[in-house]
């Protein structure tokens, strides 16, 4: 388990952030953009899980992914709650569309 | 062998999360994300997280995903006059292409560089195959016990605005 160096985690995690945040800039529905939003969350996780291995005595870093997780799940719920109630108010999860504000 | 299984999973992980960026059907996004999470949920293995793996398993591919599949299905745009001879597919375009490739390429290469000039001074030595739920139960229970009641206040909150908002207070469809 020792033999992975923790940079690798690093780029991976990067990687996945990247791809993410893209995700999130070009999708053309707010599912879409939720299922990008997830995987940033994912990819913050592998790091704090990377550097958690290096303190096996208190594992903060694991602490703090696992509250990560609780608090991915509750914005996961509540987002697709809105996004529900946005669709019986216009008809179109497109974000494009939903400019009521603007007139 | 461990670097072995590790860039497989990594190439799994990162593989699919570009299919997720470049499919055009969200049902197939949504089931790329799932190959994304076991390939991460694998590499919290190789780093020694096994807790944090079933964890990832358990809650993301088992509630949060299916809670997902379950809003692209309520969502959907049903064309009523087509024939239901063709596959359904939920599709969902994507727009601001160049742009989004640009901002994705400037952070990757910008964490890429923090990450390689960053030089870390690792102190604590390295844990070999101890399993980690006993630490974690006991940190919880002792030095993270208010986060830990704040995080089931959260959880019970988010419980209950989600039911509220997606009640139907629409009086027309009573």
């Amino acid at each position: 388990m020792s033999d992975i160096p923790l940079i690798h985690f690093l780029i991976v995690a990067a990687a996945l952030f990247s791809i993410g945040l893209a995700i999130v800039v070009t999708k053309k529905n707010l599912i879409g953009i939720l299922l990008g939003i997830e995987l940033m969350l994912n990819a913050v996780n592998i790091n704090l899980v990377a550097f958690s291995r290096h303190d096996p005595e208190r594992l903060g870093g694991q602490l703090f992914a696992l509250f990560v997780i609780v608090v991915a799940a509750a914005e996961i719920t509540v987002a697709l709650a809105i996004i529900l109630r946005v669709y019986g108010q216009y008809g179109t999860v497109e974000p494009d569309k939903i400019d009521g504000l603007k007139h | 062998m461990e670097l072995i299984a590790f860039y497989g999973f990594a190439s799994l992980a990162i593989v699919s999360a570009l299919f997720i960026l470049l499919s055009k059907n969200l049902i197939y996004s949504a089931f790329a994300l799932f190959v994304t999470f076991l390939g991460v949920a694998a590499l919290y293995v190789l780093a020694g997280a096994d807790f944090l793996a079933v964890t990832q398993i358990m809650i993301y591919v088992g509630g949060i995903l299916v809670l997902l599949i379950f809003g692209i299905m309520l969502t959907q745009q049903t064309n009523k006059r087509a024939e239901s001879t063709s596959a359904n597919q939920v599709l969902a375009g994507s727009s601001r292409r160049v742009p989004a490739f640009i901002i994705a390429m400037a952070t990757f290469l910008f964490f890429s560089l923090v990450i390689v000039s960053a030089n870390f001074r690792i102190a604590g030595n390295v844990n070999l195959g101890k399993s980690t739920i006993k630490t974690i139960g006991v940190e919880l229970m002792t030095s993270h016990l208010l986060p830990f009641e704040i995080a089931g206040i959260l959880l019970l909150v988010a419980l209950i605005g989600a039911a509220y908002l997606a009640l139907n207070r629409n009086p027309s469809h009573e």
